[in-house]
């Protein structure tokens, strides 16, 4: 079934900001075969000059497709999750993540087209602070194979 | 060339459905087609498959090694072939360009994840800010 097109366009506002942790940095890093010491312990951290653990770049995978978690399930939209891949993904980082960071976290649908049988989505995920600083965008491009037939 | 030199490739595997699953609960992407035989086998695939974040962030792994995480300005990653328990990962990467950026040393690189068979599981391109570098002045970034 092809995607509703009147999707373009709609934001999703995370419910609550997202808390980075250090725990939850250091389990994604070793998830991700990653024993850098700034993603594990705030001492050393902190001797890299950092504020606190650092996150890997791709940590924002965690939580910036949380609010499109509310679109996907939306009946209107007509996605059917089992058929999905992912094509794309892109970071765009203004400064590290660290633990302790509170982010808000806004994701817009920006496209749906056909390509062939398949239906190919993307959404922007402006993340930034309380206080309105942005700290990193996330694009993310999935595609739902035979969507288009 | 103030690029330090890329790391010797790094190689991964064989991978199993429990580094998969790790990365799951790290990440909270429960897809159940990538730990439930029977939902995959319903999708068109012959068993699970790994992520794509997961090998993408390996890769990521592979290049903040390099350069370093805090330097790390974008990250763009285009996922390929699907990975499968067993496969064996060779994540590398090349400096595609170096130059000069709003008064920053930058430098651009590639990143791929090869399985055994050769087949690019994933690519991935990344720029790098490099913090003991100077400018030198010449305008060639983007």
């Amino acid at each position: 079934m092809a995607l509703n097109r009147e999707f373009v366009g709609r934001a999703y506002e995370a419910s609550a900001p997202y808390e980075v942790s250090r725990v939850k940095i250091a389990e994604f890093a070793t998830a991700i075969g990653d024993q850098n010491p700034i993603y594990h312990r705030e001492d050393a951290a902190v001797a890299a000059g950092h504020p606190d653990v650092v996150a890997p770049p791709t940590f924002p995978i965690v939580f910036s497709m949380s609010a499109a978690g509310e679109a996907f399930g939306d009946p209107d939209l007509g996605l059917d999750f089992a058929m999905v891949v992912h094509a794309e993904q892109r970071f765009e980082y203004e400064r590290p993540i660290y633990a302790g960071d509170r982010l808000h976290c806004t994701t817009t649908i920006t496209e749906i087209r056909s390509v062939g049988r398949n239906e190919f989505l993307t959404l922007r995920s402006d993340v930034s602070t309380g206080e309105g600083e942005l700290v990193c965008r996330a694009y993310n491009t999935i595609v739902e194979r035979g969507g288009a037939a | 060339m103030t690029v330090p030199a890329a790391p010797d490739p790094w190689v991964v595997g064989p991978v199993t459905r429990t580094d998969f699953v790790r990365y799951q609960g790290a990440s909270g992407d429960m897809n159940p087609i990538h730990h439930d035989e029977e939902f995959a086998r319903a999708a068109g695939f012959p068993t699970p498959f790994s992520v794509g974040m997961w090998q993408a962030s390996l890769l990521g792994t592979y290049a903040t090694n390099w350069l370093g995480a805090e330097n790390v300005r974008n990250f763009r990653i285009r996922f390929l072939e699907q990975v499968w328990p067993g496969d064996v990962l060779t994540c590398g990467g090349e400096v595609v360009r170096e130059y000069d950026h709003e008064g920053e040393r930058r430098v651009d690189i590639e990143l791929t994840c090869r399985r055994q068979t050769g087949g690019k599981a994933v690519t991935a391109w990344s720029t790098f800010v490099l913090p003991g570098a100077q400018p030198d002045g010449e305008a060639d970034g983007a």
